[in-house]
């Protein structure tokens, strides 16, 4: 169990004033959904909590100890991201891909075990894409390969699960597939926190919720405080109707 | 790629380089029969055969081993460096630096060991001077440094052509061959050779962070990996090796593109293989190109340049344009 907390966090976009400093803590057991117009920094907060990215001002503690000074290997055991996009520059089979995960947890002497690759395929099988194990990356579909991706954090299994839009390239049923995924990951007292475009998915799914304003202004808190319909049209310019189904806000613009 | 016995392709390979040196110390102007070559490695055969083979061919022929296996894992680095599978060791300028170090030395009329050493110089200056400017203010991305790479090699060029335009004529069919790669002045092989092993033994602790880092640096660093500092020995292994590769036998080209490009198609891209296979590989190519150089115009030599570039331009626009 590991908690990710962010003090007086001003993430650095450049030639941006610093609006709000992000005060959040991200606990064991919660699905976080990030918010936001495009350019207001989602992918940038992202980085910025993994650790790729020094912060403007303020820190980033994993459980108590600043996150500057654990090594990055210890970090990776502990915290992993699904990127938005990726380089596929060398040819990989989707099995091959998956197992870079496992890259945290061996010394530089070991090689993958047996284990590790059961770690792999088990992945693959619960993201749906063990069938094309043995295919190239590049020769699958958005979709597939989004999943190969999300797969590769699965196997690095992380306590803290960051994504920069998950559903990004996937159909209706692995939308909902990879959001119960992540729900079963928090159950197990992981945290995830993911940032997202699709309100409904994120009021279905998301307990907390982060929403960034284009002028460095945020708030942020549990979901259904968050997710009401004047605050999100003024996010995002767009007139929005609402209603309630299954328990469960849907927004649809008006 | 890591599972099931990862190592019979280096045994084939490691059975071809054996053959392939073979063939060459047998093959010249006298030729020997292999069972005598054999008898001359194992201890026996006539003293005439002794000095020939041991004396005269195998000193070249393991210099042109070292320096095929030198390029071709340079090329290997340097591609996962700049995340481009078509990158190669001169791309950024090395083999112009250590051309334009060669050349002034020879045109100062200097030879031999001072040649090399220029050389080497020269390669190692290039390699500082791309990085600082790639570097320059602000981070140096793959692009960045590609890009560098290419605007230096050509400013070597200039600098080349200026050096060839002001050599009295007497002097050109040396600069000539050393500019193609000749393996015929090639010192002493053991250098060249044990820099290879260690680089080879290197490679399997950081093979697993290599292969991480061909996905992206991002996502290495997000997997644990220290990336700059991972960079920066890649960077400086890689120059290392071309360096002394290209003091070895001049610049030969093609090694170090083709080599890892074909060995990627048929083993895969784990780095933990490919790296010493590319030693492997390219030494034998290098060995088969040199015996070739030596037998094709003999009792002349053509220089082993000409052969890698002609087997390696084909070569290369075929897999180009076969691929996607």
């Amino acid at each position: 169990m590991t908690r990710l907390t962010t003090e007086a966090l001003i993430i650095d976009i450049p030639g941006r004033a610093s609006g709000v400093p992000l005060n959040l803590a991200i606990e064991p057991g919660q699905v976080w959904g990030v918010l936001g117009p495009n350019g207001v920094g989602k992918t940038t907060l992202l980085h910025t909590l993994a650790g790729l990215r020094a912060p403007r001002s303020g820190q980033l503690l994993l459980d108590e100890t600043p996150l500057h000074d654990i090594r990055r290997k210890t970090v990776s055991q502990q915290m992993g991201l699904v990127f938005q996009d990726r380089q596929d520059g060398f040819p990989a089979t989707a099995l091959e891909t998956a197992l870079i995960g496992r890259h945290p947890w061996l010394s530089p002497w070991q090689m993958e075990s047996g284990e590790d690759l059961a770690i792999a395929e088990r992945a693959l099988e619960a993201l749906d894409v063990i069938h094309l194990k043995d295919r190239l990356v590049n020769t699958l579909s958005g979709g597939e390969r989004q999943r190969v991706a999300i797969a590769t954090l699965m196997t690095q299994s992380p306590e803290i699960w960051l994504l920069d839009e998950p559903t990004n390239h996937l159909d209706l049923q692995h939308q909902t597939a990879v959001m119960k995924l992540l729900r079963q990951q928090a159950a197990c007292d992981r945290a995830v926190f993911m940032c997202l475009h699709d309100l409904n998915l994120a009021a279905r799914w998301c307990d907390q919720i982060l929403l960034l304003y284009p002028d460095g202004q945020a708030c942020w808190g549990p979901a259904r405080d968050m997710l009401v319909t004047s605050a999100l049209e003024s996010l995002f310019g767009q007139r929005l109707l609402s209603a309630e189904l299954d328990g469960f806000p849907v927004f649809v613009p008006g | 790629m890591p599972i099931s016995s990862p190592y019979r392709p280096l045994l084939v390979l490691l059975l071809a380089g054996f053959l392939a040196a073979l063939i060459s110390v047998s093959i010249g102007s006298t030729a020997i029969g292999f069972g005598d070559t054999l008898r001359v490695i194992t201890g026996s055969g006539t003293e005439l055969q002794q000095t020939l083979i041991l004396e005269l061919r195998l000193p070249r022929t393991l210099s042109a081993f070292a320096t095929g296996g030198l390029l071709a894992v340079a090329g290997a680095l340097m591609q996962v460096l700049l995340r481009n599978p078509l990158a190669d060791p001169y791309v950024l300028g090395l083999s112009g630096g250590a051309a334009v170090g060669a050349l002034l030395a020879m045109l100062a009329g200097v030879g031999g060991f001072l040649v090399s050493g220029s050389a080497f110089a020269g390669a190692m200056l290039a390699t500082l001077l791309v990085f600082g400017l790639a570097h320059g203010s602000g981070s140096w991305t793959p692009s960045r440094l590609l890009l560098t790479g290419v605007v230096v090699a050509a400013g070597w060029g200039a600098i080349i052509t200026l050096i060839l335009s002001m050599t009295p004529a007497s002097r050109l069919p040396g600069m000539l061959h050393w500019l193609m790669g000749d393996l015929s002045h090639a010192a002493t092989p053991w250098p060249g050779l044990m820099i290879l092993v260690l680089v080879c033994l290197m490679v399997f602790p950081l093979g697993r962070a290599l292969n991480v880092l061909a996905r992206g640096s991002l996502q290495a660093a997000a997997l644990g990996v220290s990336v700059r500092p991972l960079e920066w020995s890649i960077y400086l292994m890689a120059s290392l090796l071309t360096a002394t590769a290209v003091t070895m036998a001049g610049s030969v080209g093609f090694v170090g593109l083709v080599v890892p490009h074909m060995l990627r198609l048929v083993l895969g891209n784990d780095q933990r293989l490919i790296l010493p296979a590319c030693a492997l590989a390219g030494g034998t190519l290098l060995v088969l190109a040199d015996t070739l150089a030596r037998v094709v115009i003999a009792p002349e030599q053509l220089p082993v340049g000409v052969i890698t570039a002609l087997i390696g331009v084909p070569t290369f626009l075929y897999l180009l344009y076969r691929s996607r």
